[in-house]
């Protein structure tokens, strides 16, 4: 999983049928301490998470498993708010 | 499977309920030769390991595998082994 930074919203009419009534998210990977760093992705948020909020991603088919998103075309979503992060290296 | 070693630790108190009572841990991945591989990543933790370990972790959905059938959790990394030591021939 990544851990990365809410920076914007999606909003799409025309899209495919399973995504109807998902938030969409634009969230920014960052290292554990913050920092931003490679592409930004477009993830289902099935926690209630808002902009300005750290937020763990997973991706893949395993996005899938996330509640509510059986059978959805969905390869990253937002499982988690994230409160802390301990690095000791 | 990768070599990593445990860096850190992740505290998420709001998250998909099927990620309740799993520890998330942050991995470094490492070359045979312990360097750093890339970049850190969050994998759930399946087999009691904890910072400062050497491990190696699974990707993809074969991560959720460890905590079948009790529950399938959301997750695209995952810790499935503590390595004692490993050696190049």
């Amino acid at each position: 999983m990544l851990l990365a930074k809410i920076v914007g919203t999606v909003v799409a009419t025309r899209k495919d049928p399973r995504l109807v009534s998902s938030k969409l998210l634009v969230v920014r990977p960052t290292d554990p301490r913050g920092k931003a760093e490679g592409n930004y992705l477009v993830a289902v948020d099935t926690v209630d998470a808002g902009v300005g909020e750290t937020v763990l991603v997973v991706s893949g088919s395993s996005a899938r498993m996330a509640s509510g998103l059986k059978d959805c075309p969905v390869d990253a979503a937002i499982i988690g708010i994230i409160d802390t992060v301990d690095v000791s290296d | 499977m990768q070599i990593a070693r445990v860096i850190g630790d992740v505290v998420a108190t709001r998250k998909d309920e099927n990620l309740v009572g799993l520890k998330l841990l942050i991995v470094q991945p490492l070359t045979p030769d312990r360097q750093p591989a890339g970049r850190p990543l969050v994998a759930v933790d399946a087999v009691g390991a904890g910072v400062g370990e050497h491990v190696f972790f699974v990707r993809g959905k074969e991560a959720s595998f460890p905590f079948y059938p009790a529950a399938e959790p959301p997750v695209d990394a995952g810790i499935v082994g503590i390595i004692d030591h490993w050696d190049l021939g």
